[in-house]
């Protein structure tokens, strides 16, 4: 199977005054199953268009295998695109749909069923080839879409929120499915979305996009325990931020001061280098957050609510000093656990190799 | 036990209740769609049934003379023969260069489209008389055309531009290009922009993926536009008459020559009847082709063109479809190299020219005109002097000022009582599960298609009959039947958006149904209401059809008035008229595109 990498260089694009996208680098690797997450208008979609050819660049370059595709266009990129709500052709049967792109490229008409047939089988749909779109589920148009893809086995395959249209559980189906062509064909796959739980899931690196441009770059593991922004640990996963100042650091770690604290404690870093005397933003998970009746942790609250969802049971905390933001710990929900009450005061408490510290300031 | 204790409803009461149901919902159905069914029934079902009778029923019983009258030549064959070529040609003309106006129009910019939508929206209002006057005045001896052709030195002496087929149908597809682009436009607006761009991504070049997915999407628009422009332009008789010479006499000029001047009603019938099986043929044939539920353009398009097309036609289609891409392709390749860094989503500079080309062509007589009515040079291009003198007459004239109140007051009452009964009607098709809902459409519609002449006519010979010819009140009810299919049309639109949520939470907020109505319901229908009614109102305002028989001397209405006047001679007076009324039209437009905007931004 063919599949190439990927080199985005200072790509900008702007709509008049507004910048949609800053200027852009980017590597994607061969074979590689990267996702752009982010809320919406921070520039994915943008970024993705581009890629694709569907809009063009106010500056920048754009390199499939190192081959300058800046300015080809669309047709001629070799760049399958799965879009948001299919795009598949209405006045089309879905093999016509399918046999589409191998017309295009002229493929014998014998080679061109077979291979349609063969994508039809990978999407496990061979039973609907005569039918038109509109008579499909939402599920089977996705997988439809999915298939005229891969057909022609472009180089690199973009998907630009594909599942968004989709029910919860269809959506889960669709991840596995999803992760399953990409083992067997070992496409470069381009992925958007603004799902951080299906970025976390699919991805082997995740490019978190905000504001036109990109926040931090890496794999799900980087993003959710070395975050180097507070937006990132904001975006990806709960998390409970606290103030802090840093007093020292060291080869381990560092020695913090929570905000009117006194006494030290220790945090880990994120891979920035911190000063001593600068204040941190210390994160810590709410699954890391312990929660004792005892007034012997870091830091004393109330319990605001107890909200069981299935397996996680969640605790919101308002600390008692007043400036200081709710916080949220969680725990495997067990039917023989104490209850707790509403009001009641608990101590707060933490693995300094849970307590991660970031730099303080929104992003950039 | 005290389950079997319990009173059981009766079966018998509750059939009773649900007869009682029925009996109840029954009667709000005819109060609703009554109105509408009866005025169609009286005015427009009963006239042109009398009128197809009279044709083979005269005083002395059964008669077949009228027909044999029609083929004892070949005269009135040859005349339906010219109606048709010109039908056609107009048709094929108005759709072949309405596309790319239309296709612009759907993918350009919200500013971009709201300027060019403009344009055609005032020649689409602008009056098929000022239209056809202006073309007079434009192709006339001394007209621009012909001092430009000569200031170039290409003629030396003034050619005569008018009164040929050319001028004809020059006049045609200014009078019915609005009405093609609009068609179309309703449709393309509708088609999804990704697929285009879907299929550039799969390898499609440019000429292919129009070619082989835009276009096929596009055809149910094409086709409904082609229908309605031919049946308009089969019916027409305003720009044959003006801007026509004896040999493009068409076939509704007959017909107004055999009432007004021979009183051969039977004759006329029987014209009549030709006119409505060759509109009726053109119907047939369009529904085993595409459907007429595609006319509307509400149907989902997607459903449309291809499933009733058998295989071999498909295939043969889907062949030339490709060939044309092909060969389009290769001409864009042949083309000097473009841009290499052009947006993939910008319209072409060709493209732009082409529209603003046809735009300027539809738009500038009416414009031109507008300095000759200030000239003291009669209609004489370039326009001399400065005067006053032609609005001062028509200021001080009785039959314009009467014509012009005549028109405003029959306009006025057109637009509420085509609101009155037509609001109702579209209520019980959007919102009630009324059995046979598209036999009742295709009969509210029928105005349409029934060709204008042959509705004025019959309703001519019963107005006659019971004494309403030259009354206000009996022209309101003809323009009504006319008017009515557009706000029913509208209103159905308007109601299908509307969001019947609304109405429910205002409900459980503690709204009472009138408070509901007067706090909800109207304000956001408001927008779409106001539009019908000035759609009902234009369409009164500028009807000669009716008016041409119906009206006369003092009573006449504008557009009668006009037509007296231009029929007998041309003068400025008529310029000063026309810009009078392109002003007040204009007007009219951007009161209502106002309207329609600020309800679409809420």
């Amino acid at each position: 199977m063919t599949s190439s990498s990927l080199r985005v260089k200072g790509l900008t694009k702007r709509y008049g005054d507004f910048v949609a996208l800053a200027p852009t680098s980017l590597d994607v690797a061969k074979g590689e199953f990267l996702t752009l997450l982010g809320p919406s208008g921070s520039g994915k979609t943008t970024l993705l268009s581009l890629i694709a050819g569907l809009a063009h660049p106010d500056e920048g370059q754009i390199l499939v295998d190192d081959a300058d595709v800046t300015h080809s266009p669309a047709y001629d990129r070799d760049i399958g695109v799965v879009f948001q709500n299919y795009a598949l052709f209405p006045h089309m049967t879905v093999e016509d749909n399918i046999a589409f792109p191998l017309k295009m490229r002229k493929v014998a008409d014998a080679d061109a069923r077979r291979r349609t047939a063969e994508a039809l089988e990978t999407v496990r749909l061979p039973h609907v080839a005569k039918r038109y779109p509109r008579e499909l589920s939402g599920g089977q148009q996705q997988r439809i879409a999915l298939a005229r893809c891969i057909v022609y086995r472009p180089a690199i395959i973009l998907m630009d929120e594909p599942l968004g249209a989709l029910d919860k559980k269809l959506r889960d189906q669709m991840q596995l499915e999803i992760k399953r062509i990409h083992r067997e064909l070992r496409t470069t796959i381009i992925y958007v979305t603004h799902d951080q739980e299906e970025a976390m899931t699919m991805s082997d690196r995740i490019c978190l996009m905000n504001a036109g441009a990109i926040e931090q770059l890496g794999t799900p593991e980087d993003l959710y325990f070395r975050p180097q922004s507070v937006f990132v640990a904001d975006f990806l996963g709960e998390s409970n931020l606290l103030s802090a100042t840093v007093r020292q650091v060291d080869a381990q770690g560092l020695d913090i001061v929570l905000a009117d604290q006194t006494a030290p404690s220790r945090a880990v870093g994120n891979g920035a280098s911190f000063t001593a005397g600068e204040p941190i933003k210390l994160m810590v998970r709410p699954q890391n957050l312990h929660v004792a009746d005892a007034a012997n942790g870091q830091l004393t609250g109330r319990l605001v609510d107890v909200m069981i969802s299935g397996s996680m049971t969640r605790l919101y905390i308002a600390p008692e000093k007043a400036d200081m933001p709710q916080l949220v710990a969680a725990y495997p929900t067990r039917s023989s656990a104490a209850p707790y009450e509403i009001g009641q005061r608990v101590s707060l408490g933490w693995n300094s190799a849970d307590a991660v510290a970031i730099r303080d300031g929104r992003g950039h | 036990m005290a389950v079997a204790k319990a009173p059981a409803i009766e079966p018998g009461q509750l059939r009773a209740t649900a007869r009682f149901r029925a009996r109840s919902q029954a009667w709000t159905w005819a109060a609703m769609g009554g109105p509408l069914v009866l005025l169609l029934v009286f005015f427009l079902v009963y006239p042109v049934g009398q009128l197809l009778l009279l044709s083979i029923y005269n005083d002395s019983g059964f008669t077949l003379a009228p027909y044999r009258q029609l083929f004892a030549s070949s005269v009135y064959i040859d005349v339906l023969l010219i109606t048709l070529k010109i039908s056609l040609v107009t048709t094929l003309v108005c759709v072949v260069t309405g596309y790319p106006i239309a296709y612009l129009i759907s993918v350009v910019g919200k500013e971009r489209k709201a300027t060019l939508l403009f344009w055609v929206l005032l020649s689409f209002w602008t009056s098929f008389l000022v239209r056809a006057f202006a073309w007079i005045v434009l192709l006339g001896r001394n007209g621009v055309i012909n001092k430009l052709l000569l200031s170039l030195g290409i003629i030396s002496s003034p050619a005569s531009l008018l009164y040929n087929f050319g001028s004809v149908l020059v006049g045609m597809v200014n009078a019915l290009l609005p009405l093609a682009v609009l068609t179309m436009l309703s449709v393309m607006e509708n088609i999804d922009r990704n697929l285009p761009r879907a299929a550039a991504t799969l390898g499609a070049r440019p000429g292919m993926a129009f070619w082989k997915i835009y276009f096929p999407l596009s055809l149910p628009g094409v086709a409904a536009a082609g229908i309605m422009v031919f049946v308009t332009a089969i019916g027409f008789f305003i720009v044959p008459a003006l801007l026509g010479g004896r040999r493009e006499t068409m076939i509704t000029q007959l017909i107004i020559d055999q009432v007004q001047q021979t009183l051969n009603w039977g004759f006329a019938g029987a014209i009549s009847v030709l006119l409505l099986i060759v509109v009726l043929i053109v119907f047939a044939a369009y529904d085993r082709l595409l459907g007429l539920s595609t006319m509307t353009g509400a149907a989902a398009p997607r459903s449309a063109a291809p499933s009733r097309l058998a295989g071999p036609i498909q295939r043969i289609g889907d062949t030339v479809l490709t060939l044309l891409g092909v060969i389009s392709d290769r001409i864009l390749l042949a083309l000097p190299s473009r841009r290499r860094d052009r947006d993939p989503d910008k319209a072409g500079l060709g493209l732009q020219t082409f529209v603003w080309t046809m735009l300027v062509i539809i738009s500038a007589p009416t414009l031109l005109m507008i300095p000759l009515s200030f000239g003291t040079g009669g209609l004489n291009w370039p326009p001399q002097g400065f005067t006053l003198h032609w609005y001062e007459t028509v200021l001080h004239s009785p039959v314009w000022t009467q014509a012009f109140l005549r028109s405003l007051l029959v306009g006025l009452g057109t637009g509420g009582l085509a609101m009155l009964i037509g609001t109702p009607a579209a209520f019980l098709l959007v919102r009630s599960n009324i059995p046979g809902k598209a036999a009742w459409l295709a009969f509210i519609l029928s105005p349409i298609v029934v060709p204008r002449m042959i509705i004025a006519v019959g309703m001519f010979y019963v107005f006659a009959s019971i004494g309403l010819v030259g009354s206000a009140f009996g022209l309101v009810l003809g323009h009504t039947v006319v008017a009515v299919p557009y706000v029913v049309m509208t209103m159905m639109a308007v109601l299908r958006n509307y969001d019947t949520r609304l109405d429910q939470a205002a409900q459980s907020l503690g709204a009472r149904p009138f408070a509901t109505l007067r706090h909800i319901t109207f304000p956001i229908l408001g927008a779409g209401m106001f539009s019908s009614f000035l759609f009902a109102f234009a369409t009164s305002f500028d009807e000669l059809t009716i008016a041409l028989f119906a009206t006369g001397g003092l009573n006449a209405t504008l557009p009668k008035q006009f037509w007296d006047e231009v029929t007998l001679q041309v003068s400025p007076v008529i310029a000063a008229v026309s810009t009078c009324l392109f002003i007040f039209m204009g007007l009219l437009i951007f009161v209502a595109e106002r309207l329609r905007r600020r309800a679409a931004a809420r």
